[in-house]
């Protein structure tokens, strides 16, 4: 996807990054500004040319790399995200709510009018659309980081690649790669503790279970699982309550195709 | 007269949290409406709640806020804890302070260095202010830096910690772990009093406009610490109560114009919460460096001039270094990391000192301990109106400042308080007013504004 655009070094010799916020935490955006050791040399290289959260200084487009945290929830995000892909020339999606809906995407599975009577008083003060969706199911995306947050360091990895014209190295595997990596003992096999690791992608450094937690996929699916045996195994082997099943396929990913189409089968299968 | 009338919009306000606009509207006669807009999108997390379990409360709620998920994550477990009528005591109680000890100085740093300072000295970000101040910026992100390490050793990571749990944690440092951060700190805790000393040689903006109006300042107060986890709920008109109570006297109103709730003192109206309240409140309870250095510098409470937010925080950054290596110093680990859980049905509310004020919990789960219902009050949806008050207040006596500079000194007044408007647990609809004839008109109607001009 890189490959056939021109070197934007040479087209711009300080290649201008914005970064956007759509509804989200802002955990994602401020992941960069955690990068305290690195932060002030990203800012030597790259003109910070739009970034509400850090600076009242606004440039103006186009953008040789955008990044774009959150989901679209509103009429005006709708429109706001096209306006952010005619000015961008790369545009990566960074963070659950951006790759897959985030945790507000519970709405699409329920009646969004009934939520917003549960939290307002005044439901007709507000303009939400009836489901959150991820960024590539309104524009062309030419990268998407996946999160809850976003890992900083696999951020600049990111920005470095696009910067020089190369794939990044973000690995496709899943936690439990990492898991081994880390000299972890299963706490799945050695105690029973239910943990998605084994479907979920790679990135936080297995941190769950290297505190004695189950994984519960705040990264999102990895390439190619097998939820449903996952799923089979929670349930025959480990007794999990399906809600509980549900649960972990529907918080902060719940639009992850892979996820998607999991929990509603098991959803189904509850109420059967 | 029409035509003499002016508008100060600014659009989408720069360095805050989330989202927000401001619209007032003055004339020479006076200001005639302030409006803090927020536009934050609603994520509907106290519906969402819902049906899911109670454990997973604090991992939910951490998602309301990426600046402070800590915060959420303490008042949800202590607001489960208080319908299971469990108290963890002891280290289990010291290591959740020392997480938020550690929330308060990377999110305190990450304000005053990156949002707030650069309004004194007169630049747009702090890299900018990194170019001429070098040495400032530095030490700022070093000190931040060591309050992720704290947060990340306890919570697991920065941003959204997985290790708290309600009952405890799901696993705790040993004390070798936590000893290997005492030469962090202390490096930092340095650092910091060089802050607290710059910070408090700023120029800070009059406050005369506050003089006959002033703050009902609320936050928790602790017999014996400075407020964090737990404390009555006090004020500085005498208001004494539990947090059990917080809903007798507290009410919140949807107003068109904000996504966020507007919070209001049943009896009084309009109230501050965050730093200058905590501290109003709590000054004698700071620690010893903290307070000797506060006397050092002749800073005494009550501090009116909100424009020396940045200070308190400073001095806040200060307390929590000490607290940290305190309680480091004491830290023997716990024989379980949490406390024994059984769901059954109950209610249960908790309130905690967030970086930026008071916030509140309540749930009711049940036999199951599937969550029935959820209530969520963040700490800028109390701020909001008492925001608006300083606008209105501040403003006729900056009337002859041109426009560009008045618009300016709006937006730092709103800086003070840091709104974190990503809360959006009471965050509705998105609009951006874009051109005269339109704001008014998606003001009332809550129609979607347009991007930002390019
Ligand atoms: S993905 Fe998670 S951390 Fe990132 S913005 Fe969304 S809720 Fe926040
Ligand atoms: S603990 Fe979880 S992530 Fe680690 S190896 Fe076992 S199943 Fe995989
Ligand atoms: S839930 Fe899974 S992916 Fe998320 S931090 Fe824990 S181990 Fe990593």
């Amino acid at each position: 996807m890189v490959s056939n655009q021109q070197p934007i070094a040479s087209s711009n010799p300080t290649p201008k990054l914005a970064i956007w916020k759509f509804t989200s935490c802002d955990g994602c955006q401020l992941s960069l500004l955690d990068c305290e050791d690195e932060l002030l040399s990203l800012a030597a290289q790259v003109d910070i040319a739009y970034f509400l959260e850090a600076s009242s200084e606004v440039k103006e487009g186009p953008f040789d790399i955008s990044l774009v945290e959150g989901s679209i929830t509103t009429p005006s995000d709708e429109e706001r995200i096209l306006e952010v892909r005619r000015q961008s020339r790369f545009l990566i999606s960074i963070g659950a709510c951006a790759t897959a809906g985030g945790i507000q995407a519970l709405r699409n599975f329920a009646d969004v009018q009934e939520f917003t009577d549960v939290v307002y008083a005044h439901p007709e003060y507000i303009a939400t659309l009836k489901e959150s969706t991820p960024i590539s199911g309104r524009v062309a995306v030419d990268f998407e980081l996946q999160g809850c947050p976003i890992n900083k360091h696999q951020l600049l990895e990111v920005i470095s690649a696009f910067l020089h014209r190369r794939a990044p190295q973000v690995a496709n595997h899943s936690v439990c790669i990492d898991c081994k990596l880390r000299g972890n003992v299963c706490i799945w096999v050695a105690h029973g503790t239910p943990c998605m690791g084994p479907v979920t992608h790679a990135g936080c450094g297995a941190i769950c279970p290297s505190y004695n937690r189950g994984c519960y996929a705040c990264y999102g699916p990895k390439e190619n699982p097998n939820t449903e045996s996952l799923c089979h195994w929670w349930d025959e082997k480990l007794n999990v309550e399906n809600t509980l099943i549900v649960e972990n396929l529907r918080n902060f990913n719940p639009l992850a195709p892979s996820f998607k189409v999991q929990s509603e089968d098991r959803q189904e299968d509850g109420e059967r | 007269m029409a035509d003499r009338s002016k508008t100060i919009k600014v659009d989408y306000l720069a360095r805050v949290e989330g989202e927000g606009a401001l619209h007032i509207d003055y004339d020479d006669s006076g200001v005639q409406n302030v409006q803090l807009k927020i536009f934050e999108p609603p994520r509907f997390f106290e519906a969402l709640l819902r049906g899911r379990d109670y454990l997973e409360a604090p991992d939910i709620t951490a998602r309301i806020c990426g600046i402070c998920p800590v915060a959420y994550q303490m008042s949800a477990v202590h607001a489960m804890e208080n319908a299971l009528n469990l108290k963890p005591g002891g280290a289990l109680r010291m290591l959740r302070r020392l997480l938020y000890c550690g929330e308060w100085i990377e999110s305190h740093m990450l304000h005053i260095s990156m949002l707030h300072a650069p309004d004194f000295l007169g630049y747009p970000n702090a890299v900018a202010m990194a170019k001429d101040h070098p040495e400032i910026v530095k030490n700022a992100l070093e000190i931040k830096k060591a309050g992720n390490a704290l947060v990340r050793l306890i919570g697991g990571r920065e941003v959204h910690p997985i290790n708290v749990r309600v009952g405890g944690f799901y696993k705790v440092p040993e004390a070798r772990e936590l000893t290997a951060l005492v030469a962090q700190l202390e490096m930092a805790r340095g650092l910091t009093e060089q802050l607290v000393r710059w910070s408090a040689a700023l120029p800070f903006p009059s406050y005369e406009w506050r003089r006959d109006n002033h703050y009902e300042f609320v936050a928790l107060t602790h017999p014996s610490e400075y407020p964090m986890n737990e404390g009555r709920i006090t004020s500085s008109a005498g208001l004494n109560i539990s947090a059990q109570d917080y809903e007798n006297h507290f009410a919140e109103e949807h107003v068109a114009h904000s996504t966020a709730l507007h919070c209001t003192l049943r009896e009084r109206g309009a109230y501050l919460v965050g730093p200058i309240a905590r501290y109003n409140l709590n000054r004698d309870k700071l620690s010893p460096r903290a307070l000797q250095l506060a006397e050092e510098i002749n800073f005494t409470a009550p501090c009116l001039n909100p424009f020396q937010s940045i200070l308190v925080r400073s001095l806040e950054v200060l307390h929590a270094f000490e607290e940290a290596l305190h309680i480091i110093d004491r830290y023997q680990p716990p024989a379980e990391p949490h406390l024994k859980t059984e769901p059954r049905t109950a209610s249960g509310c908790a309130a905690t000192e967030a970086p930026r004020g008071l916030l509140y919990h309540r749930y009711d789960i049940d036999e199951k301990g599937k969550i029935t219902t959820a209530k969520i009050v963040a700490p800028t949806s109390q701020n909001q109106k008492t925001i608006e008050d300083d606008l209105r207040l501040m403003l006729p006596s900056f009337m002859h400042f041109p426009e560009d500079k008045l618009q300016g000194l709006c937006e730092r007044a709103i800086r003070n308080y840091d709104p974190c408007i990503s809360c959006s647990t009471h965050f509705l609809q998105l609009h951006l007013n874009y051109g005269q004839a339109q704001s008014k008109q998606s003001m009332v109607t809550g129609k979607p504004g347009q991007p930002p001009a390019r």
